[in-house]
């Protein structure tokens, strides 16, 4: 895996629980990402799924260094981002953006289109000034809003034309890595088609990675080459889109699958529907072995024992589950 | 007779910034035991028109300006509040969208759960918290008896939204409301309400009318499927009707335009524009300007709901002319 771009080896992120007001005393660990270890190449479309709670979020901040992870390496063309500090954390901030869910609240309301996007330009400093105007317009053009918008405030916009703001503003410094963490969940049916298709079309055309995070498995389908599905802080399936959405390995990914309903009332009846009991666990305490067994179809009594490892089952496919190969 | 006749209901919110007209002119009927979807994206005016069935439309700024919402012979908009309150939360419940903020934080699960109980039947107390607690069985919350004594924060999401429903069913309702059920939990979980509610409704018989913005909960759920615009009813059919011929534009676009049915990798389909202003005038068709379709007699046409195939009324003036395939 030489020609990887980006690469998690191992990361952890823990969050310390602490009880008492005078003495703060430690009482356990929240495992949001407990262990992932992952390649992207340069221009690849990695979809995260998972249920809220099981550390896709955090694992996008971590990558981000916005969390500092508590062990692991976050490789970046070649780069240690978690030995990172200081300034040299903040000069390669520019390789790495983000795109947040809700654009309500992630424009400042204050602030004008173009002095939200010039801000992202001037902290990195990569555009004369005597440039800006034509940079921000170019910008505009990019994410298909007209320049005239630029002297508007966010307020002004509806939710999908604030979300096109965002992705200028991540664009803005010319990132090469963009985490989009639930991009779309926000907005409209008809206005989440024409945020994925911009999505879609920016990473071909400027050879982006993207990391596309999500609850909502068809969107993730449609738009990544792969497809990561998280459950409680590890990542239990990894493979290409089409196959783990139609032909899903692990029990979890199963379920999942099988749960989202298809707007087609004729396929929706005859399908075979996994109803999981209960909700997940709680990351602070998970259950021992596999985090899935005391929910899952075909646990065995070693299920409770072995944690499960992130294996191969073939060349393009990877599933942490002990039972994988007799249960395919 | 049908259950629930709704005819020519408006409501519209007096804002500073004008008459907003969030529901106009919608008609429909609902059968006994019958599953209606209402479907329809945010501003269409789906949660409005179930809002003003119940009368929970805070007036003002609201005001409902005509129309006619009768339950079993009863009309809901005129009736003495007695009345009313003798439909309301006994023979009509509701399922709202967010269960965090539908439930009372500093009042325990059990008070709240036993309120209609106690309100509608009259029943010792005793005798209503051993029903709260069968109820709560039956939504599969486990370890109910006491459970039953815990505040609502002390519950998943997941959890909260079961004892929204089973709250809502404790009465035996002849209608159930559900809007936007599941929205705000996991797919896993939505799988697990919906579940949930059908097999509430085999059990009691009772009529279902599910506001969602996704076709995908409609589609496996419903009988019946309308599709809101702008505060009207433009399609309304039988569900594999509704998906298998759309006859309007609007309902195409909206499949067209949710990557689960189109292939991998293409673009989506997307809609131009966006939903129209509802606190200005809207002659004609409100989605011409964004429809394909669009001739001149749109922009300025009366547009009424009518018949265009078995069952699948449209309210598109060129499918009802014949004019075009959608």
């Amino acid at each position: 895996m030489s020609d990887a771009f980006l690469q998690l080896q191992n990361v952890k992120t823990h969050f310390p629980v602490e009880r008492g007001i005078i003495f703060r005393r430690h009482i356990g660990e929240v495992k949001a990402v407990d262990g992932v270890s992952l390649s992207l190449l340069q221009g690849e479309i990695l979809g995260l799924v998972g249920e809220s709670g099981c550390g896709k979020s955090t694992l996008g901040r971590t990558i981000l260094q916005l969390v500092p992870p508590t062990e692991g390496a976050v490789i970046l063309a070649g780069k240690n981002l978690a030995q990172l500090k200081g300034r040299a954390l903040r000069e390669s901030r520019a390789d790495f953006q983000m795109i947040f869910q809700d654009p309500y609240a992630s424009l400042n309301p204050r602030m004008t289109v173009f002095d939200t996007l010039v801000e992202a330009i001037r902290a990195h400093k990569t555009v004369p000034s005597s440039e800006l105007a034509n940079r921000v317009s170019e910008l505009m053009k990019k994410v298909g809003l007209s320049p005239r918008f630029l002297q508007k405030y966010p307020h002004e916009f509806s939710g999908g034309q604030r979300q096109r703001i965002a992705i200028a503003r991540a664009l803005a410094v010319e990132p090469k890595l963009i985490i989009a963490d639930e991009p779309v969940s926000a907005l409209d049916v008809s206005i989440q088609a024409q945020i994925i298709n911009l999505l879609a079309q920016l990473s071909r055309e400027m050879k982006l990675t993207l990391v596309f995070i999500s609850h909502d498995l068809s969107v993730v389908k449609h738009i990544s080459d792969r497809i990561a599905v998280m459950y409680v802080g590890k990542i239990v399936e990894l493979g290409p889109a089409t196959d783990v959405f139609e032909k899903p390995l692990h029990p979890y990914t199963k379920a999942l699958v099988s749960a989202v309903p298809i707007p087609d009332p004729e396929r929706e009846k005859k399908r075979l529907r996994v109803i999981l009991s209960g909700d997940p666990p709680s990351p602070m305490n998970p259950p021992g072995g596999c985090a899935f067994h005391p929910r899952c179809a075909c646990a065995v009594a070693e299920c409770s024992r072995t944690v499960p490892g992130l294996d191969n089952f073939n060349a393009a496919r990877q599933v942490a589950c002990i039972r994988a190969k007799e249960i395919n | 007779m049908p259950l629930l006749e709704l005819s020519n209901l408006r409501t519209s919110f007096h804002t500073r910034h004008g008459i907003v007209r969030a529901v106009n002119d919608v008609s429909f009927t609902l059968e006994k035991g019958e599953t209606l979807g209402i479907v329809g994206e945010s501003g269409s005016g789906k949660s409005v028109t179930c809002y003003s069935l119940m009368g929970l439309i805070p007036q003002p700024p609201g005001r409902i300006e005509g129309g006619r919402v009768v339950f079993d012979g009863v009309d809901l908009l005129c009736c003495k509040p007695e009345q009313l309150r003798r439909i309301r939360g006994k023979r009509i419940a509701m399922i709202f969208q967010d269960p965090m903020t539908s439930l009372n934080p500093y009042i325990r699960i059990e008070d709240q759960l036993i309120e209609p109980l106690l309100i509608h039947e009259r029943i010792e107390y005793t005798e209503a918290v051993k029903r709260g607690i069968a109820a709560l069985e039956e939504v599969g919350l486990p370890d109910a008896a006491k459970r039953i004594r815990s505040y609502p924060h002390e519950f998943s999401g997941g959890m909260r939204q079961r004892v929204m429903i089973a709250m809502a069913l404790i009465t035996k309702p002849d209608l159930l409301i559900a809007d936007e059920p599941t929205t705000a939990v996991d797919v896993t979980v939505q799988a697990q309400i919906l579940e949930l509610i059908k097999r509430a409704q085999r059990q009691l018989g009772m009529a279902v009318m599910l506001v969602s913005h996704d076709l995908g909960v409609v589609s496996g759920f419903c009988d019946r499927v309308q599709v809101m615009y702008a505060g009207r009813i433009v399609e309304s059919a039988k569900t594999d009707s509704l998906f298998h011929q759309p006859q309007h534009p609007y309902n195409r676009a909206l499949q067209n335009s949710i990557p689960a049915l189109q292939p991998k990798g293409t673009a989506l389909y997307t809609i131009p524009g966006m939903p129209p202003d509802l606190s200005r005038p809207l002659p004609g068709c409100a989605f011409a300007p964004r429809c394909e379709f669009a001739a001149d007699k749109c922009s300025t046409g009366e547009i009424v709901l009518k018949e265009v195939a078995p069952d699948h009324r449209s309210a598109c003036l060129r499918v009802q002319q014949a004019e075009i395939k959608v």
